[in-house]
Formats: C-alpha cells, structure tokens, sequence
C-alpha cells in the first residue's frame, strides 16, 4: 500500500532539493587535481623519478594548450540565438557568435571548415565558417529545423521538420531542398548508417524509429520505441541504432538488418524520481565498448556496458543534461547542460567529471572542431 | 469547468476583432472551420488497414459569459483538441497500418446525449471520448449499454466523480480540483507564503473549488487566515467611473487581514480579475485569477510543449484551452493504447489503457498513466499567469514511494472510490 511521504516543513524540502545535491563546485574539483589533468596523464613517463614527473609536469603546463587542444567546442545556445566558442585546451571561452534565432541541431561539414546550425525559429540552416567565426551562408531547411544529420561524402543533410512531419533532403551544394519524406508527428532525432545508404529519423509523438533508403527515400521500417524518442544513434559496424527515448526513460537498440529492438535499457537512480530520467544524448566510444547516455533533468550521464547492456555507472553533471560530444582523441566527452547553462567535461578513462564551462543560455548541442 | 483565458483575439486581425465588438461580445460566433486530418498512406495496399473507431460525445451547453469581454470561450473547445488528437493518431498509425475514425455527437440535451450513446454502442463502439456535467456522466455509465464501454471524461474536474461517485467505466484526463488545490498548496509551502485569505465566489463550482482549496490547505498544513464569500455585484461596472467602485469595495474587503496570498475561487470568472492590485496590503492573487493551477496554459512551451500549441493554432486559428488538450489527451490515449497494444478493437484499446505499461506522453515531460484507485490520469499541474509560466507542481522535495505525481490529489490510501 503506497502512501504519501509529505515534507511539509520547510526546511526539511529545502535540505532535500534534489539535482544538485552532492555535485561537488566544478572550481573545488580543479583545485583538487591541480590543474591540467591532461597533461599529467599525457606524459606516459609516469613512472620515472619525480624530478622528471616535475619536470613535464611543468612542461605540461605550459605545454597545456597545444597538443590536442587546439580543438574547439562550439555549443548552440538555444535561448541566446548564439554559438560559444571554447579553447578546449584552456577550456576558455574564445567567442560568443550571434546566429539566427533558436539555434538547436548543429554538426560540423566533412572537411572542418563550416558549422552547419539549426535556427529553428529562423526556419532555415545557417553556415558559420569556423576561420574568420562568421555566417556567411544560409541554406533553406523547410519550417522548424531541429536537428539533422550529414552524409558520410559531406553532400547532403537530412533536416528533421518539427512542425511539419517531414524530413528534407538538402544538396548542400546546389542550396536546395530535393525532396522531402513523409515521416511520424515531430521528426526529431536523424542518424545516417556509416555507409549513408540508410537514414533513421525518429517522432517524438509517434514514438517510432523509421529507416528510410537514402536512394530512393523510401520508409523501410518503422520501428516503435518508448515515449517520445530523441536521438538515434549507430554503431560504427552499422549493424545497431541506439534510440533514446525522453518520456518513456529509455533505450532501445534496435538491430539495423531485422529492424526489430533487440534490447531496451532502463534506469534506476536512488534517490532521483524516475519522472526526472529523461534520456537524450547518446555517444558510443570508438572501440563500441561503451556507450554514454545524457539522462536530462535527472542530471547524470549513464555509462553503459554494450556487451551486458548494464549501467556501469551515473556520473553527475549539470541540470537538464541534452546532449554530448567526444574530443578527438576520444579522452573527454562534452556535456551541455540546459538548466545549469554550462559544459560538463567528463575524464573518459577515469569516469569523472572534471570541469564545467559557463556557456550561454540554455545550451543544446555540442560538436568537436579540430 | 471553468473556460479561462482564450486566445481568440490574439489570432485575428484586428477589423475582425474590431466588428467582433461591436457585435457585443460576439467576437467568436464564427467559430473556424475544422482542417480535416488528411490521411496520407505512404502506398496503396489492397487490404484497407483495420480502423479504430472513437466516438466523441459532448452536449453543447450555452457558456456563461465571463465578466471581460477578453478571451471569450470558443464554441468548438473540446472538439478540436480531439480532431489534433486524431490527426496525430492517424500520421502514427499509417506506418503500422492502423486506421483512425472520430465519430463527432454534439447534442443539444442530455435525451439526445443519451440516445446518441445508445445508438454509438450498437454501432460497436466502445471507446467513448465525453464533454458533459457530472450528472448526466453518471447516468450514462450507469445504463446498461455502458457495461462494456468506456467513457473517456475529457473536461470535468470535478472531485467527487473521482470519489464516493466514481465508476469503473469511467477515466478522467484533466487533474482534479483536489489536484489543482494541491498543486498550488505545494507551491505556496515552498514559497513559504503560509497564510491564506481565502475568497469564494457564489456559484456551486466556485464552492466546490474553495472546498478543494481547504482540503489541501490543511493536507500541507497552510493556514486560511480568513474564509470570505464574495457577494459584492458591482453592477454598472462598465460606467465611466465602475472601477472607483471595485477598488473602493476591494480595499474594504481585505482591510485589517494579516495575510500572505489571496487565494480566490471564481470558475467563471466573474469577479477574481478584479482582486489584484486593489487589496488594502499588496499581496498576490492565486487560484482561479492571478497565479492559476491548470493542465494546459497558454504561455506553456517546455517539453516541446511549441510543438502543440504550434500545430493546435494552426489547426484551429486559436490558443489550445484546457478542455481541448484534455479532449487530445484521451484520443491520444487512445492512439497510443491502439499502437503499443497492437489492435484497433474498442474493447482492447480501452483494456490496454489500464494496463500498468500504458503510459502517455503529452509534452509535460514525464509519462502519464491512469490510477488504478479512481481512473484519475496521474500528471503534473502547470502553474501559470496569462502570460507566464510560474512552476510545475509537484515541487521538488514532496516525496512518494512510487510516483511524485501521486502527492497531488486523493492517494491510494485516502481515496473514497470504492466502485461496486
């Protein structure tokens, strides 16, 4: 028999406010470490004489900023019509781009060059050259962009419509939209199979995972999943689509070939109402032996075995977590965190958060430029 | 139910807003027509798909008009929040080859309500999707015929249909009064706003809501300062100087009152627009005017929230009102029973419905499902202004053993439905 456990008094609902409860002050965290982690772990001669670990370590230090750091992470504000810039080297703020209005989706153009950006609002794709950090192109998209996805050769994104129940076919060099493909209630997530020939675009409101041939775009299966599926996401062999599902606090993986879900994970966290367990962002690391699963309000990154399908671990980031994005070297992974309006930097190896970055007003996506 | 808050006006261009005055208040008497749901099936198969068939039945009940002549309630509410519920429906079942039909009885008495019912389930209908008062809710899941249907309560909010006369062929898509005192309970604990001077209009909805209201202000242990029946009637109140009057009235009203919050109960928004700004302290206005607990609100837009209020606009060339997302909430119930269950039989959608894996998503973030103790949709109450989300209840910090959802409104162990 359930019965209600009310906290009438005040102090005692203030002491057990949930989300932030235990997350250590990202500042306390680095004073801990002592600075650059990275470079510490950077220099395989750890187990030489500690005037030589000093040495490089100091070396590190100046050195901090250069090997693989001169990536750059460029996070979508969705509230601030912006894009921030960030060194991820000194994991500083370089720029604050103003781009056109809500953007959400954004990913990177085959060669590096170009960030192609989801303005929502603005109703088309915006195209931010990542040398001089200026739109200088826009590309049509069909009303309410979300999100989309590049085809391995670079030459076509597939544009989820939100309020359209299509997706658009966009020939990034010509500037057109080819055709578009009838799809569920609210096309959102858009994942393409390793060799492009197959598209999975997701409906929130149908809740289903349709494969659509990128030939001849046709629907080929639709898969239905739990509750309003976000992202769709494939394995590197082809042979698996991850689908995260927001309101019914799931993962479905589904196998590419039979199109049928072959596992669905769940998760449990003491202490965190299951409503608050809303799973978006999914990111698997190069070798496929782990996957990282953003859980939204409740606030925690899932690190998933893809061998048992187990949650190894919830590592706590900031609130309302949406999306993430791996380093180059596949050593961190990149977090945006809506509510909190800041980049969580999680120590692949180590599990553990080290750092959040302060970026603009309710952050959505987060993508790697080298 | 109380129709608070329409959008009509911000949707039109303004000469039609213009002659809509002119015509006293008559601003919405052409309601607009209907988009058709287009079915698209992605190709032509010999077989037509199996058809799910839902009967929408409403009796058309002449609106009391609110005081302002703003946010005039529309004539079709509750209708249209089905027929965007069908479309979504049928957009979801095309993939699956499942087919969707609404079946629309408006009728003008409850004879006609109820001949129409009669008439549906010998038609084969089962799933009953319903906008009608309390009373005539009751006979109908009281007849015979209804022994195998199930009505689908998409507008009441009314406590005691979820209590001492609740049935089992009967489910409720809208939160409870008890739920919306509750939630706004909730809100003013933590706010710490302890006292309460409590204002109750004179209609029998507005009794029951203060009703509520007192409930759920000793469940959280707030304290109702002061419990005051509004019986002031301005009458001229659209003369040059009414407004003297009003404040004049409503300083007296709430002078020499140690309070935190006024708390009003007005469904039909007669007179709880003119508390705020006019108290003798300045305290803020909450319940049915000023800070509002309600299912859906206008200002609403997190959990992709856009989305709907997008499509309903422009479905409709109006703001989506409570009625109507409790109308779309049940055909999509219904969709969703019909997808994840796998058939289309009115029997089985309805059985899948109370099934402990059902579970609803209607963009409030978590997923919704019934109480298996009184067919109440367990769900989050919004509390809004018109023009600003303020919170979602349940606040942070009351606690459940199984779901959160469960602190607002009568739980298991209070619950005093007991069906035969």
């Amino acid at each position: 028999m359930p019965s209600t456990l009310m906290l009438a008094a005040f102090n005692r609902i203030r002491s057990k406010a949930p989300s932030n409860a235990g997350r250590q002050h990202p500042l306390a965290l680095m004073l801990a470490l002592g600075l650059p982690r990275v470079s510490v772990r950077s220099t395989p001669q750890n187990t030489a004489g500690p005037a030589v670990a000093g040495l490089l370590l100091a070396m590190g230090l100046l050195l901090a900023t250069t090997p693989a750091m001169a990536e750059r992470l460029l996070v979508s504000n969705e509230k601030d019509n912006t894009i921030t810039v960030v060194d991820a080297g000194t994991l500083a703020v370089v720029k604050t781009v103003k781009v056109g209005a809500r953007p959400r989706g954004i990913t990177l153009s085959k060669d590096g060059r170009a960030l192609y950006i989801c303005t929502s609002d603005a109703d088309h794709i915006e195209v931010l050259d990542l040398a001089s950090l200026t739109v200088n192109r826009t590309l049509p998209s069909g009303p309410d962009p979300e999100l989309f996805t590049l085809s391995p050769d670079g030459k076509t994104l597939y544009v989820s419509n939100e309020n359209d129940n299509m997706v658009s076919v966009l020939d990034i060099a010509a500037g057109r939209i080819v055709t578009e493909i009838p799809v569920g209630v609210e096309p959102e997530g858009m994942g393409i199979s390793p060799d492009g020939k197959i598209l999975v675009n997701t409906s929130e409101t149908t809740s289903m995972a349709h494969f659509i041939d990128t030939q001849s775009h046709e629907v080929l299966a639709n898969v239905l999943v739990g509750s309003r599926p976000r992202v769709a996401q494939w394995t590197k062999d082809g042979s698996l689509v991850w689908v995260s599902a927001e309101v019914g606090g799931t993962v479905s993986i589904i196998d590419s070939a039979q199109h049928k879900v072959i596992q669905t994970i769940r998760f449990d966290i003491p202490g965190v109402p299951k409503e608050s367990i809303q799973p978006v962002g999914i990111q698997l690391t190069a070798d496929g032996a782990t996957a990282f699963v953003a859980l939204g309000p409740a606030n925690r990154v899932a690190v998933i075995d893809t061998h048992s399908y187990q949650v190894k671990k919830y590592l706590l980031v900031g609130q309302r977590v949406w999306n993430l994005a791996f380093s180059g070297d596949g050593k961190r992974l990149y977090t945006t965190n809506g509510v909190s309006n800041d980049l969580s930097v999680i120590d692949v190896d180590a599990l553990k958060v080290v750092k959040s970055v302060p970026v603009g007003r309710l952050p959505w996506g987060v993508v790697v430029a080298p | 139910m109380p129709n608070r808050r329409h959008g009509l006006i911000g949707v039109y261009p303004i000469g039609v807003l213009l002659s809509g005055l002119l015509l006293a208040g008559q601003a919405c008497a052409a309601p607009p027509t209907a988009a058709k749901p287009t079915t698209v099936a992605p190709k032509p198969d010999a077989k037509p798909d199996p058809v799910a068939n839902i009967a929408y039945l409403a009796l058309v009940q002449k609106r009391v008009l609110p005081q302002s002549f703003l946010d005039q309630p529309p004539e079709d509410d509750g209708v249209q929040g089905a027929r965007l519920g069908l479309a979504d429906n049928i957009t979801t079942g095309r993939f699956i080859h499942q087919a969707y039909h609404l079946e629309e009885a408006l009728e003008p008495d409850a004879d006609a309500v109820v001949a129409a019912f009669k008439k549906l389930v010998a038609q084969g209908y089962r799933a009953f999707v319903t906008d009608m008062p309390a009373d005539l809710l009751l006979r109908l899941a009281d007849l015979a015929e209804a022994k195998d249907a199930t009505l689908l309560d998409a507008t009441s909010t009314d406590d005691a249909l979820r209590g001492e006369q609740c049935r089992r062929n009967v489910l409720h898509l809208l939160p409870s009064r008890a739920m919306l005192a509750d939630a706004l309970m909730q809100y003013l604990t933590i706010k710490n706003w302890r006292d309460i001077l409590l204002v109750a209009g004179p209609n029998p909805e507005d009794k029951l809501y203060a009703d509520a209201l007192r409930k759920s202000a000793r469940k959280f242990r707030l304290k109702i300062v002061a419990d005051k029946p509004w019986t002031y009637d301005p009458g001229a109140r659209r003369t040059d100087t009414g407004h003297y009057a009003i404040g004049a009235e409503v300083a007296r009203f709430t002078q020499g009152i140690k309070y935190d919050v006024l708390v009003v109960a007005d469904e039909g928004d007669n007179f709880g627009d003119d508390l705020g700004y006019r108290a003798t302290d300045p305290r803020p206005v909450a319940g049915t005017q000023g800070l509002v607990p309600a299912a859906w609100a206008r200002p609403f837009e997190q959990w992709g929230a856009t989305q709907l209020q997008a499509r309903f606009l422009k479905q409709t060339g109006r703001w989506m009102t409570e009625r109507d997302y409790g109308a779309w909430m049940a055909v999509r119930a219904l969709g969703e029973a019909a997808t994840r269950g796998g058939s289309v039989e009115g029997a089985a959608m309805t059985a899948y419905l109370r099934k402990p894996e059902f579970e609803l998503a209607a963009f409030k973030g978590a997923r919704l499902s019934f109480r298996a103790w009184d067919g109440q949709l367990r769900q989050p109450v919004l509390l809004a202004d018109a023009r600003s989300l303020v919170s979602v209840s349940p606040q942070p910090g009351f606690l459940h053993e199984t779901s959160e959802l469960d602190t607002l409104g009568p739980d298991q162990p209070e619950t005093t439905c007991h069906p035969r």
